[in-house]
């Protein structure tokens, strides 16, 4: 065990699989020589050479088409989309092609893709530095989207996701790459050495995608989140003085239901937070989905929080972010107190 | 209100009678063929011109000559015939209501045939929807062609494809996509991993001269140039993109083929219904990418005498009989003129051929038919529609397929 910080943890995760399965290579916008915009890939052309590691042209179509077709003759290519906000010229590739090779084919050629893409906001991105996409792809049959709160998880989930023979769409948020993040930009910066998300093996571990995490137990009502708002979430319960379950979702999809539902049953009362957008979000599905397992345990209706339904604004960055305090209102109001 | 806007349009329309004097044809042979390892910069008069081969009497002349025995030269012909034969076949079927789409090849024979033949096994396809003719030089068995086509029990795709859509993993044919273009710099990527992997295997892949607007052909381009994969890029002008001239693509500008040398990439443009020159410019592209000399981009001129689709009616936008116009001719007749001038070929084995190939195809079509239509099954399983979403079947599609069962 040692102490590592998200980038460090995707970073290891890289190492590991790139030291250990030859087919893997890893490809993008400035990811080879210069180690990546965020540093994630930092180190790995020098240990392994430019024929695993190498910048690409900015074309994010091109470099997922070229992935796919690295992946149909044997390879196992990760890789980057600078920031998620720009993963959509490549969203008929992903959607047409990587998520639907196998079905389309009868099970013929399929391509084992895994694409990280930092997502979220919270980081005065603005409109095009700050989106979280993860609903666009929680729609797209073929595909599966993971998403990693801690150190810990982002190593074990992407090693689980390089291994998978199924596409991946690897979301990190930004915000957590250094530290977690409880919500408020005013508190100090907190490093994830003070936490235990950040105690991450060196060698090589998985974290199973597909199951879902209780974060923290709890017996009043059941707090669904993930990335980023898991910790923002952890900081509204204590903030509303409840004794909250927060499940960490993990997998976007396909979804641990099953967790999602013993728990909700158990507590009577959901909340769902997310960072995207509320109309058409992913809180959307998770919410019909409780209605459909839970109906008759609910005791009140299940409320979501998520970011507006406008475009990521820069100055309005925390009115627009959905923080603790709107968290702990939404908390309280199933509550009833 | 006056405008400059420049819209281009087909150069004739229905009711008009088709002049193809402009376009501009080199004599047969007069084409240099420069050594395989040129760079881009030393070949930017062939992209302008044209490589042909067989001249006014049939003759096979000039630098790009392939030198073909006249077995293979019949086993071409063979092929193309067997492919217009299929597709007439299957037209047919069409409109007697057995299978529910098709599309045609007609007139563009020789690219897949020459092109596939001038390829090695392990060379890897990255096919548009109008390639048919690389299954049948690779040998796939129409009945297995017809049973995709009609989505019944023996469809190797399981009834989730519409017709023509088809995949063959073992003649290394990718699985065809509705989405164009997609398939153009997956290519380069497939490419990219023999590179890496140190195998001599190159990547093929063609696209429409209208699909060439799409973003995927400058990636494909731009990676293929970049890391200077073994990859052979073909544009099959056809001149129609559906209703579209190739003047909507841009193609009254420069010829397709140009583009290649503003990525540092040779382009070759080639009388698509020579067959000789087909498989001598892809043969040339091969041993380029085999030899670690890097990609080429081949613009097959041709035309498009079928109509588009069977749900396209051709009379609505261009001349019925501008095919008869059409200054290439047909890839068939040619091929067979040539054979027939080497002393190689006659009328008479050609009619017995297509005698042949007629009832192989009607036979093929009989046998097919009995592992069922769209229409009165036997269907592939239901189930099938829940499987290789994922490689594992996830507990809700396993739901969705329990909960279809009660229904």
């Amino acid at each position: 065990m040692t102490t590592m910080n998200m980038v460090q943890a995707l970073n290891s995760a890289m190492d590991v699989m790139l030291a250990q399965d030859p087919n893997v290579i890893v490809f993008g916008e400035d990811v080879g020589y210069f180690g990546g915009v965020f540093r994630c890939t930092e180190g790995l052309q020098k240990k392994y050479g430019d024929h695993r590691v190498f910048d690409t042209p900015i074309a994010e179509g091109g470099i997922v088409a070229a992935a796919i077709g690295m992946g149909v003759n044997g390879l196992r290519p990760v890789v980057e989309i600078q920031f998620a906000d720009y993963i959509y010229p490549a969203f008929d590739q992903i959607v047409s092609e990587l998520a639907r090779l196998r079905y389309r084919s009868g099970g013929q050629y399929w391509s084992p893709v895994t694409i990280r893409t930092p997502c979220g906001g919270g980081i005065r991105g603005g409109q095009t530095h700050s989106q979280s996409p993860e609903a666009i792809f929680a729609h797209v049959c073929g595909i599966k989207t993971v998403i990693p709160s801690s150190p810990y998880d982002a190593k074990g989930l992407l090693i689980a996701s390089i291994e998978d023979d199924d596409p991946i769409i690897f979301l990190e948020p930004k915000r957590l790459y250094n530290g977690p993040f409880e919500g408020d930009p005013k508190k100090p910066a907190v490093a994830w050495s003070t936490h235990p998300g950040g105690e991450v093996p060196e060698g090589h571990y998985t974290v199973p995608i597909g199951k879902a995490n209780i974060l923290r137990a709890g017996s009043d009502l059941t707090i669904l989140a993930y990335g980023t708002m898991v910790h923002v979430a952890g900081a509204a319960a204590q903030m509303a003085g409840v004794d909250a379950e927060i499940i960490d979702i993990r997998t976007i999809a396909p979804l641990d239901v099953d967790t999602i539902a013993t728990s909700v049953c158990r507590t009577g009362r959901c909340v769902i937070v997310h960072e995207a957008t509320r109309f058409g979000g992913y809180g959307g599905e998770l919410s019909a989905i409780v209605q459909e397992e839970c109906f008759w345990n609910l005791e009140a209706p299940i409320l979501r929080v998520c970011g507006w339904d406008t475009p990521y604004p820069h100055a309005q960055e925390w009115e627009y972010f959905p923080g603790p305090q709107r968290v702990a209102k939404a908390i309280r109001q199933v509550m009833g107190c | 209100m006056a405008t400059k806007l420049h819209i281009p349009h087909a150069p004739f329309r229905p009711g008009d009678k088709p002049d193809f004097s402009n376009i501009k044809l080199p004599k047969a042979g007069e084409l240099r063929r420069p050594p395989i390892g040129i760079h881009a910069n030393e070949t930017r008069d062939l992209p302008f011109s044209m490589i042909r081969v067989l001249d006014e009497e049939h003759r096979a002349v000039g630098e790009w000559d392939p030198h073909l025995d006249a077995e293979t030269l019949r086993l071409g012909l063979r092929h193309m015939l067997l492919n217009r034969v299929f597709d007439d076949r299957m037209y047919k079927m069409h409109r007697q209501g057995k299978i529910s789409f098709y599309m045609r090849a007609t007139g563009e024979e020789a690219v897949a045939v020459a092109q596939c033949m001038a390829l090695q096994p392990g060379d890897m396809m990255f096919p548009s929807y109008r390639q048919q003719g690389l299954l049948i030089t690779r040998g796939i068995k129409l009945v297995d062609m017809m049973c995709q086509c009609l989505s019944n029990s023996h469809d190797n795709l399981q009834g989730r494809q519409l017709p023509v859509l088809y995949s063959f993993k073992e003649v290394n044919f990718f699985t065809l996509s509705g989405n164009l273009a997609t398939q153009f710099c997956q290519a380069v990527g497939w490419a990219m991993a023999a590179e890496y992997k140190g195998t001599s295997d190159i990547a093929v892949t063609w696209i429409g001269e209208g699909s060439s607007a799409e973003s995927d052909f400058h990636y494909a381009l731009t990676f293929s140039s970049v890391y200077r994969s073994p990859v052979v890029l073909n544009v099959v002008n056809n001149q129609w993109a559906i209703s579209t001239s190739q003047n909507v693509a841009g193609g009254d500008q420069n010829p397709f083929a140009a583009r290649a040398i503003g990525y540092g990439i040779p382009g070759l443009r080639v009388d698509g219904n020579d067959f000789l020159a087909v498989y001598a410019a892809t043969a040339w592209a091969a041993e380029r990418a085999r030899t670690g000399a890097g990609p080429t981009l081949i613009e097959l001129y041709t035309y498009r005498a079928a109509p588009h689709s069977t749900s396209d009616d051709p009379g609505r936008y261009r001349p019925l009989d501008e095919w008869q116009y059409w200054p290439l001719g047909d890839p068939i007749e040619r091929l067979k003129k040539h054979l027939i001038a080497l002393g190689e070929w006659t009328e008479a084995q050609h009619a017995t051929l297509e005698k042949e190939l007629a009832d192989h195809v009607l036979a093929s079509w009989k046998e097919a038919e009995s592992y069922g239509t769209l229409n009165e099954g036997p269907w592939p399983p239901v189930s099938a529609m829940f499987e290789d979403v994922y490689k594992d079947v996830p507990p809700h599609l396993i739901k969705q397929r329990d909960e279809l069962g009660k229904l």
